[in-house]
């Protein structure tokens, strides 16, 4: 393989990782929803690439499907959500950006000590894209967890499957059944969690999480 | 016979730096004007300052010590020395050896203390405000630049100047999504560190937002042109640095004549003036941030910086 291929290869995977950080800078609802949108957009060109790069046909589908689902539909969707539940303007973190920032750098520091020594045997291409994969899911994870509201919480979740099918394309050999399956899966997923929003709003006049825990009376 | 080629190539290089400063601070308030249809000061404007307030009388406080009196030469050494070490025109002049990156941010660092004490000295609100808001964006600042300074000495091999820009125009570099994101670190944290717009505005007197000037507000006289000229000296060395390390081209190689250099020397004019455009055009797009939220600007450039070179550890290690 080229130095160049492996180049736009890395600058893909790379720029997945810093969306993921600008994901975890937003603090508004729709910029938000734009920047996961932005998210999709970069895995189904890193797909695309390594479709070109594997000579593997069947990963443009993913790609188109990373495209029309991650980037146009399911933004659109939850653009939809949001109008209705009246809550567009403010996201609450649990802690500061700064503190969440140093958590995301640390996560991705981890995730490259863990990659690099687990796979000293596979080629560079797949060795580089795992280690973005796994540091995609955990900013992802982080995400969810340093959100209280629910819908940046379901954003947090769609990032982190992204991660995983980053992981997917890069180790070869994926079947398309089980990527279009996933891929359905979370399209599925999405919809019960869309339903469960609007359950969450009816009981507690709020997608704020937090009022979960005062209803169980953990909490004040 | 070289040796004297070479001092002379050194000493150009200290004073075009001195000579075009000002100018340049002046071509950016100039196009910053047009762009809001006013016509602004003329393009010398900031060289008639300077000389005018060379001939005032300095008026000192009662309480000012001798620190006071010793620090905008110690500002001016430091940050025209800095200045003169980044490569303009050429490469491998004679201190270029001497011409490393910690070695150029270890002097403005202490510039900045300097000037941080000043501001207290006398004693007043204002000082004491600037000097504080001025270390606080020092300190999200310096780390920010050090780690674009790895990042791209990763890439290079080297944390000399002359090396990184030879090594940058050469075809080795490739394409590097960790020199992209330490370009943009680079470009916030030389706003920060100028004053320019999204974090301070010299321009105003404003209590409320002021940085720079609350620092800088007890001088008067020679004292206050020369600080005036070592902030100047400070954003020539920014876009400089930004030239030199990621458009090199143009630039004259180290044992070219004087010909390659008086091209270099052209290319450097075009590369200052484009950037000074650039930069107006940014100032003028932008509004000033709350003073609360340049931590959250400037880490981010630190968070890109890390990121820079936490990938290029990446790809360096396959």
């Amino acid at each position: 393989m080229s130095s160049l291929q492996f180049d736009i290869a890395h600058l893909l995977a790379g720029s997945l990782v810093l969306a993921s950080f600008m994901m975890l800078y937003q603090d508004r609802l729709y910029s938000l929803l734009n920047v996961y949108a932005l998210h999709a957009g970069v895995l189904a060109l890193s797909v695309a690439w390594q479709a070109y790069v594997q000579h593997a046909p069947h990963l443009y589908v993913t790609a188109v499907i990373a495209l029309v689902f991650k980037a146009i539909i399911i933004p659109v969707a939850l653009h939809r959500i949001i109008k209705q539940l009246g809550i567009h303007r403010e996201i609450e973190n649990v802690i500061g950006i700064g503190l969440t920032m140093m958590a995301g750098i640390g996560l991705v520091a981890l995730s490259m000590v863990v990659m690099l020594r687990v796979t000293p045997g596979a080629d560079a291409l797949a060795r580089e894209d795992l280690a973005f994969a796994l540091s995609v899911v955990l900013l992802g994870l982080l995400i969810m967890v340093t959100r209280r509201n629910a819908v940046s919480q379901v954003v947090g979740f769609m990032s982190l499957e992204n991660g995983l099918v980053l992981a997917a394309t890069g180790a070869k050999g994926m079947p398309l059944v089980v990527e279009i399956s996933v891929a359905f899966s979370v399209l599925i997923a999405f919809i019960v969690i869309g339903i469960f929003l609007f359950r969450i709003r009816e009981r507690f006049d709020s997608v704020d999480v937090q009022a979960l825990d005062r209803f169980r009376g953990e909490r004040r | 016979m070289n040796a004297l080629r070479d001092l002379l190539s050194q000493g150009a290089q200290m004073l075009l730096v001195l000579a075009l400063a000002p100018l340049l601070t002046g071509f950016v308030r100039k196009v910053k004007a047009r762009l809001l249809r006013r016509r602004g000061p003329p393009l010398l404007q900031p060289y008639r300052d300077l000389v005018r307030l060379m001939r005032k009388d300095v008026v000192l406080a009662d309480n000012a010590s001798w620190l006071f009196r010793v620090i905008p030469y110690l500002m001016f050494a430091g940050t025209w020395v800095a200045a003169s070490l980044v490569p303009t025109f050429g490469n491998g002049l004679l201190f270029s050896w001497t011409a490393d990156l910690i070695a150029i941010i270890a002097l403005l660092g202490s510039a900045r203390f300097f000037q941080a004490l000043a501001g207290m000295d006398v004693g007043t609100a204002f000082g004491g405000i600037g000097s504080s808001r001025e270390v606080m964006i020092a300190t999200l600042a310096e780390p920010a630049i050090l780690m674009t300074v790895f990042a791209v000495a990763m890439i290079a091999g080297s944390t000399q100047l002359s090396t990184v820009a030879e090594f940058m125009g050469s075809n080795a570099v490739g394409l590097r999504v960790s020199l992209g994101m330490a370009l943009v670190a680079l470009i916030i944290v030389a706003l920060a560190e100028n004053a320019r717009i999204p974090v301070d505005n010299p321009a105003t007197h404003l209590e409320l937002t002021m940085v720079h000037e609350a620092m800088v507000l007890e001088y008067s006289g020679r004292h206050l042109a020369l600080i005036d000229l070592s902030s100047q000296l400070k954003l020539l060395l920014y876009v400089s640095l930004i030239a030199c390390v990621f458009v090199p081209w143009g630039t004259a190689e180290a044992d070219a004549g004087f010909s390659a250099r008086a091209s270099g020397a052209l290319f450097y004019l075009g590369k200052l003036a484009i950037f000074g455009f650039l930069l107006a055009l940014f100032e003028t797009s932008i509004a000033k941030m709350r003073v609360f939220r340049i931590p959250e600007f400037l880490g981010a450039a630190l968070m890109l910086a890390l990121l820079a070179t936490l990938l290029r550890f990446v790809s360096g290690s396959l």
